[in-house]
């Protein structure tokens, strides 16, 4: 048991689902030609001016409710003053001193028990354009190229109170917040297209002690593992420092993802925002009818979607953690559940064979070719006997590949399950031909002996025999 | 004809009557420009090929028989702060040197479209930092009236003075265009916060500035004001109604009009000249059948320092996009902040630079509440100044100025003494009411200039005070001695 | 309130301003003449005054979320000082 504790808190960047930006019209399509999206609002030409997108608004408000935050009925924009080549203006517009949601939580599953982690706050802002580096690394580079297609783009910063104890757990709450963000569809929470950014702050202390430790804000993590690790690594460093009796800078590291570690990063002078309401854009009001409105569009979150699986449908709380801890595997759960009405075993095959194929090939759901549809129906194939369960698992992985109809797969490669008794007579005489000795040992009284005999049977068709049918044959062949 | 010294809506006739083409017109402009511009320097840019090609199709419009607006064909010019699409628009610093807007502002694309004639983009202070021209990068504008003196922030309104330019845009923070056009003896008004919209004006401090129009006579301003004004969908402190027919604002009468004279504002350090003219102004108003009475309105001496704190903030702020990344001059440097701070005390003047730091002064740690919350603070009471004021009168009447246009140099070096030059002005930015520099007569050789204020939207009363003295005095038009 | 040259230097650097010794006396020096002249607000007591940012009382003012037209990518980098492949080019960030 370590002396230490970790302190970790998560601020949370997230783009929201708009089709233009905070306070211009330009796309926020991902993806295109450098400085294509761009107008004098988003590249802070001289004498632009925005105005706020409304949907914004809107879907800040979702997301906050969400989150279980209260909701600020006043709140405006203010100036966050900094020079850095990708932020065209100066100065971020984003909410400092009144942010739109705030004082909410999230529940994570650890180790089997629920923890509730509080939000401090969650707010608009805009987000900066994107550096790339000649040299690859900004460290390495002698020139940076500026592309602002992506400045202007609305977020919200969730911040999380230092609640949290744990890469675990970080990595759990990350799970969480992705999987209510994509219910509410405020987001695509993609951290490969940076709409889903994690940076951390991470202190150590004595086990026991309650005073904050100076703490490292962690960032450049890429993935909810990177974000995991990083964690691990900066605690044990922590540790370390100050168990060779030195003590932790307060600093900015970057993660390191092929070496597993962080480092300094460059620092900047102290910075000083000098903060200020935004002079340009007016105040936001908003009347409790008009965010309970929000609230109705708000549908049904991961804690319950989970809680209705078990209780309507009888599926172990594990299961339905699972399959609804991303909204696309619960809809994909439901559907399948339309049409084939067997719960647990619809539950077995995502948690099983979707799951394990996915993370194989390291896939999202949607790039997947297999429906629910067709899991109902090949899941009826095996029920009718048509196919046995170990040649669906191989139908599955075609369906999953390609996408075709499971009885076409069946067909075209020859995969029905024989039930013919004529068809089957000849091999089950030719096995118990061959097998004398187990013959032996069932008509002795050895009972299990006929599993063998099942197997011969089952090897000789290349599983494609029923073995409920060739049981039974056997049994009467070699008398009961 | 000297086309030059007539009004808009004369001239608007006269092209209606088809007595005079635009390209005529506008031939006469650019003639007056090569005349006078050698001493008055009131433009960076002179749009010499884009005013005739645009001319030219305005007669081609007008020949086909197409009704046309009353500014359809007028030459006009606009502040250098006012951004336009494929002109050069420098703020007259040294750091937007090369700056060609990709993009209109609202206010001059209004104009464009009801086919006013751009001949030139008119200098200014640096970022509109200053009231005398001196600050800015490149050249000082002379006042029409006395080569010893200057024009105030504007150049627009010397050009407007001199028929460089049948009318003009200019901005307003503290008082450029009212006071400008005082100095030059021209009309200029400052609309309600939000009436213009500010796409494309060059923020120097976004809570204080407005886009104003710079005339000769009343009608004129109406006309402008009415292409101009209203809502902006790109703008989010421009109001969100449109604009009245400001023409229906043009009545000859204030009877029974309650004018107050704020007692701060006639108080010792009046130059007496602008004084006796103010004296006079009233003694007018009041035989036409206004009432005119004092009034108090005790935090007006805060003003001048809670709009320097102001005005400062928001320009440390708007003034960081100017780092060489974009737009404008670089200077280069081994790495960004080195390019950074380099292009920056390169481009900027000291002025401004000064300003800058003041801002970011009054906005960092622990200074915030003490400076910038404070100036927010007594922005407050000078507005409860106002509310009270207009609870007993329609509009206000100062001197826009406390004297004459000040001699080229005599405060070029005294940051503090230039920014009080503003005192009557700047309170109206503060508060973001409409108010309007009428000149009234000459003191010693300089026009004088009154300041009419009003309720938040009523430039209607400005435009009739204005238009009633106008029909009933003759010292509204003062002519400066390069005119004749 | 008077300011040190020290705290010159300091507001220098975060306004990205490269100040000569020069500039930095003679800054110092007119800041605090107007320093000196903002303390008569000072005089004023505003504690219980709400600032105000804004001169207007608008609120609310929102745009829907529909497409405009963003600049033509030579327009967006016609004034780029330095310019390749499509992106404004700068030096090295550190
Ligand atoms: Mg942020
Ligand atoms: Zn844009």
């Amino acid at each position: 048991m370590s002396r230490y504790e970790a302190v970790i808190g998560l601020e949370v960047h997230v783009e929201l689902k708009t089709d233009t930006k905070l306070f211009c019209g330009c796309s926020t399509e991902f993806g295109q030609e450098p400085n294509t999206q761009v107008c004098p609002v988003c590249l802070g030409l001289p004498g632009g001016t925005g105005v706020l997108n409304k949907k914004v608004v809107e879907l800040a408000t979702k997301a906050g409710l969400a989150l279980n935050c209260a909701i600020g009925t006043y709140t405006w924009f203010d100036r966050k003053n900094y020079y850095y080549p990708d932020l065209p203006k100066g100065f971020q517009i984003s909410q400092v001193f009144r942010p739109i949601a705030y004082k909410g939580y999230l529940d994570i599953d650890v180790d089997g028990r629920t923890k509730r982690i509080n939000i401090t706050r969650a707010h608009i802002e805009e987000d900066p354009g994107k550096l790339a580096h000649a040299g690859g690394s900004i460290a390495a580079s002698h020139t940076s190229y500026v592309d602002y297609n992506r400045s202007g783009m609305p977020l919200i910063e969730i911040v999380s109170e230092p609640e949290i104890r744990s890469g675990d757990e970080a990595k759990a709450y990350l799970e969480k917040l992705k999987a209510i963000l994509e219910y509410t569809g405020v987001s695509d929470v993609k951290m490969e297209q940076g709409s889903l950014r994690c940076d951390a702050n991470v202190s150590v202390r004595p086990v026991g002690t309650t005073t904050l430790g100076t703490r490292t804000e962690i960032k450049n993590m890429n993935s909810f593992r990177a974000v995991q690790q990083a964690i691990e690594y900066e605690v044990d460093r922590q540790i370390d420092v100050l168990e060779d009796g030195e003590r932790v800078i307060q600093e900015t590291r970057g993660w390191v993802e092929n070496k597993g570690i962080t480092i300094t990063m460059r620092n900047k002078e102290n910075p000083d925002y000098r903060c200020f309401i935004e002079p340009e854009l007016d105040p936001i009001e908003l009347t409790a009818e008009w965010i309970e409105g929000v609230r109705a569009t708000i549908p049904e979150l991961p804690d319950a979607r989970r809680k209705r699986l078990v209780a309507e449908h009888g599926l172990p709380d594990y299961d339905a953690g699972v399959i609804t801890s991303s909204l696309a595997l619960a809809e994909f759960f439901d559907a399948a559940l339309q049409k084939y009405p067997d719960a647990k075993t619809i539950s077995n095959w995502i948690m099983g064979e979707l799951l394990r194929l996915l993370n194989a090939r390291n896939m999202e759901l949607n790039e997947a070719k297999i429906t629910p549809d067709g899991l109902a129906s090949l899941l009826q194939l095996i029920e009718k006997g048509s196919i046995s369960h170990k040649i669906g698992k191989e139908v599955f992985e075609t369906m999953f590949e390609e996408g075709q109809e499971p009885e076409q797969i069946v067909k075209e490669k020859g995969l029905s399950q024989i039930s013919d008794e004529g068809q089957l007579a000849r091999i089950i005489e030719e096995v118990i031909a061959k097998n004398p000795k187990s013959v032996a040992d069932f008509q002795s009284g050895k009972k299990q002996a006929i599993g063998f005999l099942v197997g011969q049977v089952m090897k000789a068709t290349k599983g494609q025999a029923n073995p409920g049918v060739v049981n039974t044959m056997l049994q009467e062949k070699l008398g009961k | 004809m000297q086309l030059h010294t007539l009004l808009v809506h004369e001239l608007s006739e006269l092209m209606e009557k088809k007595e005079v083409s635009c390209e005529e017109l506008t031939r006469d402009y650019l003639q007056r420009i090569g005349q006078v511009e050698d001493k008055i320097k009131a433009f960076l840019t002179v749009t010499k090929e884009e005013a005739l090609a645009q001319a030219r199709a305005m007669d081609e419009q007008r020949a086909r028989g197409e009704a046309l607006p009353p500014l359809a064909g007028i030459p006009m010019a606009i502040n250098d702060n006012i951004c336009t699409q494929g002109i050069k628009t420098t703020c007259a610093s040294q750091i937007l040197y090369n700056f060609i807007p990709p993009y209109d502002a609202t206010a001059a694309a209004r104009l464009k479209n009801a086919g006013a004639i751009l001949v030139g983009k008119c200098n200014l202070d640096e970022f509109a930092m200053g009231s005398s021209t001196e600050h800015s990068a490149f050249y000082s504008t002379q006042n029409p009236f006395d080569p010893e003196a200057v024009p105030g922030g504007s150049g627009a309104a010397a050009a407007v003075a001199v028929g460089e330019a049948a009318f003009a845009l200019g901005s307003d923070t503290g008082g450029s265009i009212r006071q400008s056009a005082a100095f030059c003896g021209v009309i200029g008004l400052k609309p309600t916060y939000g009436c213009v919209p500010r796409y494309g004006l060059i923020s120097y401090a976004s809570s204080l500035d407005q886009i104003g129009p710079i005339t000769r006579d009343i009608t004129d301003l109406a006309l402008v004001l009415n292409t101009i004004a209203g809502r902006n969908a790109k703008d989010s402190t421009s109001a969100s109604v449109d604009g009245p027919d400001f023409k229906k604002s043009l009545v000859n009468s204030v009877k029974g009009l309650r004018i107050g004279l704020p007692k701060e504002y006639f108080k010792t350090g009046l130059a007496p000249g602008v004084a006796a003219k103010l004296q006079e102004a009233v003694r007018k108003l009041v035989e036409l059948g206004a009432v005119c009475e004092e009034v108090d309105m005790p935090h007006t001496e805060y003003a001048v320092p809670a709009h320097y704190i102001i005005s400062c903030a928001e320009a440390s702020s708007n003034l960081a996009r100017y780092d060489g990344v974009r737009h404008g001059l670089r200077v280069e440097a081994e790495d960004v902040l080195g390019m950074f701070k380099k292009t920056r005390i390169r481009g900027f003047g000291a002025e401004v630079q000064r300003r800058i730091m003041l801002g970011t002064h009054a906005l960092s740690t622990g200074n915030y509440e003490a400076c910038y919350m404070k100036a927010l603070k007594v922005r407050t009471l000078v507005k409860r100044d106002f509310e009270r004021a207009f609870e007993k009168f329609d509009c206000l009447l100062t001197p826009t100025s406390p004297t004459t246009a000040f001699k080229i140099g005599a405060k070029a070096e005294d940051s503090l003494a230039m920014y009080q030059s503003e005192v009557f002005t700047i309170p109206v930015n503060l508060v973001g009411v409409p108010a309007m520099s009428l000149p009234f007569g000459i003191a010693e050789g300089l026009p004088v200039g009154l300041q009419l204020i009003a309720r938040h939207f009523d430039e209607g009363t400005l435009l009739r005070v204005g238009y009633t003295l106008e029909q009933n005095t003759s010292e509204i038009r003062p002519k400066p001695g390069l005119s004749r | 309130m008077k300011i040190t040259e020290q705290a010159v230097e300091q507001l220098a650097l975060l306004s990205r301003l490269d100040l000569t010794a020069e500039d930095q006396t003679a800054h110092t020096k007119s800041i605090n003449v107007i320093l000196d002249y903002l303390d008569l607000l000072n005089k004023l007591d505003t504690s219980n005054v709400e600032p105000a940012a804004h001169v207007l009382p608008l609120k609310n003012v929102f745009r829907e979320d529909r497409l405009q037209p963003s600049l033509a990518k030579e327009l967006a980098l016609a004034n780029a000082p330095e310019e390749e492949a499509g992106a404004f080019k700068v030096p090295r960030i550190f």
